[in-house]
């Protein structure tokens, strides 16, 4: 396995602001990388800058050994792109944009089959002005895939996707890894980038601040789960702080929320709840996300 | 050049989905030549020199049909394009720029000799007008007119902030253009004043040289409105270079 992108020192401004202030990372062939980060932290411009649709300040970035801004065309028959903010004629037909954009490449796959896994084989004769925000975004990564490409760009993929089609959107790009392409994405959604990603880097004020597995940020955190329960009446919590593993305990009215960390935790607890004789419902445990780690790492929730 | 067949033929489908602008590009000019020439009929006339007012009429629609698809359909399909995103959409893709800037303008040209030819016939068939001039003439005449327009059409939208603010400034310079230029009435009807108007509006000029070829005159008669389209086409073209943008 070689390397997909290879980003050295980018910067970026716009006027004075610093978009993208000296990334340094690589992508790896055959991985799903993600870039996570809230709006404005420099994503867009950095995908953008790969993509070579931006010239950067400064750095070297090479895409599958190219340089995007001297070999734009070579790379661009090589890669597939979905744009954060882009668009066709209203009066487009889905197959006609296919039919279109294959005609730009060499190399095209079918059109057809492609529709078909995208699930949008019943629309190939809508116009796209009729198509619905899920369907535009799959008629989007249709056309990032019909010149069969090495490198699969992803720019905000779900936004403004209700829940459910955000899974199915999942769903299809672990299918691209699966042919045994290369994708990078950016995303602003924490568990999108959890759930899909190899590899993360979250992004904060145009630095990367962390990159790895999400796993192993996770675990780097060191964070506590949390057990989370509702208990009526009165009675007292000492015991519960004395539970192998509890570091803290708090008490909001009825709302009990247990801080700790090891493997007998919830256990502990359920046991000495029942020890005691304490009524107890809506017991439920939480995991550390990756929200956790960019509220670590930068002292802000995401979503302000 | 891979994809400019495709694009144009796409672009083509597209620009016939537009009710508005097929209408308008195609069949408003013979509908209109249909109307007056109930009115008037093409006898002659000593105000023509003897000609029919059909006569004459024909090759200044020809005026109408290039001001209406280069001020006012060419600047908001290419200002819509880049506002919403197309453009971006095309810029990711190996398509070269010029395949795409020239199959941008193989649209509108074809839209427009479609409507030309159309009004020619209308002509020819309903009120069996006179032709004295030269095909190739008036064929390279009206490339210079349309070519000339596009480039205006071109520079108003890459001033343009927006394509709202595109059409706006079209209309506003197309249709007082239409009314003065002697492309909806001859300039011989009009008052001295206004004519003198004229000389000073671009769409005149493309009036007056198809009206010259149409009726056998010479290029070195038309020095005057050659100089000036050329030079709409070098200054607009030059801008228009010069302001385009992706997005």
């Amino acid at each position: 396995m070689g390397t997909a992108i290879e980003v050295i020192t980018l910067y970026k401004s716009y006027g004075p602001v610093r978009a993208v202030d000296g990334i340094s990372f690589t992508v790896e062939e055959g991985e799903i990388f993600g870039m996570v980060g809230p709006n404005g932290a420099g994503k867009t411009t950095t995908i953008e800058c790969v993509e070579g649709l931006r010239r950067p300040d400064q750095g070297t970035v090479r895409v599958l050994g190219l340089d995007p801004q001297q070999d734009g065309y070579e790379l661009r028959r090589r890669i597939g792109v979905q744009l954060q903010e882009a668009s066709l004629p209203p009066r487009l037909k889905v197959w006609e944009a296919l039919d279109l954009f294959g005609s730009f490449y060499p190399r095209r796959v079918d059109g057809r089959a492609l529709l078909e896994q995208l699930g949008l084989a019943d629309k190939r004769n809508a116009p796209f002005e009729k198509l619905s925000g899920g369907q535009k975004q799959r008629l989007f990564i249709a056309l990032a895939l019909i010149n069969d490409p090495e490198l699969v760009f992803l720019d905000e993929l779900t936004t403004g996707l209700d829940p459910q089609a955000r899974r199915a959107m999942w769903d299809l790009v672990r299918g691209i890894r699966e042919r045994g392409k290369t994708v990078f994405l950016t995303t602003h959604y924490m568990e999108e980038a959890e759930r899909l990603c190899d590899r993360v880097a979250i992004i904060d004020q145009g630095k990367i601040v962390a990159l790895d597995t999400p796993e192993n940020l996770i675990r780097s955190l060191g964070a506590e789960h949390r057990v989370v329960f509702t208990a009526d009446g009165q009675w007292d919590d000492t015991p519960l702080r004395e539970v192998p593993g509890v570091t803290r305990v708090e008490r909001v009215g009825e709302r009990m929320v247990v801080y700790g960390r090891g493997e007998g935790l919830v256990s502990g607890v359920i046991g000495t709840l029942e020890g005691m004789g304490v009524r107890f419902r809506d017991l439920r445990t939480e995991q550390p996300t990756l929200e956790d780690v960019f509220l670590a790492l930068t002292g802000r929730e995401m979503r302000e | 050049m891979r994809g400019f067949w495709k694009l144009l033929l796409v672009q083509a489908k597209l620009y016939l989905r537009e009710p508005i602008a097929t209408f308008f590009t195609i069949f408003y000019a013979p509908l209109v030549l249909l109307l007056f020439g109930a009115i008037y009929g093409n006898d002659p006339t000593p105000l023509f020199g003897g000609r029919g007012t059909m006569d004459v009429t024909v090759p200044s629609y020809i005026g109408l049909i290039v001001v209406t698809v280069g001020l006012i359909g060419l600047p908001i399909g290419a200002a819509a394009a880049r506002e919403s995103g197309v453009l971006r959409r095309f810029r990711a893709t190996p398509l070269h720029p010029l395949a795409y800037i020239l199959s941008d303008i193989a649209v509108y040209l074809l839209m427009t000799v479609i409507g030309v030819l159309l009004l020619i016939l209308t002509g020819v068939i309903v009120f069996h007008i006179q032709f004295e001039g030269n095909v190739l003439s008036v064929l390279a005449g009206f490339l210079l007119g349309t070519t000339a327009f596009f480039a205006l059409g071109y520079l108003i939208a890459g001033l343009a902030p927006t394509a709202r603010i595109a059409q706006t400034v079209g209309m506003v310079l197309a249709f007082p253009m239409m009314f003065l230029s002697g492309a909806s009435m001859p300039l011989e009807v009009l008052p001295a004043k206004v004519r003198a108007v004229s000389q000073y509006i671009p769409l005149t000029h493309v009036v007056t040289l198809m009206r010259g070829l149409w009726f056998g005159d010479s290029w070195s008669q038309h020095w005057k409105e050659v100089a000036v389209l050329v030079g709409c086409l070098l200054v607009g073209g030059a801008i228009a270079a010069r302001t385009f943008r992706w997005e």
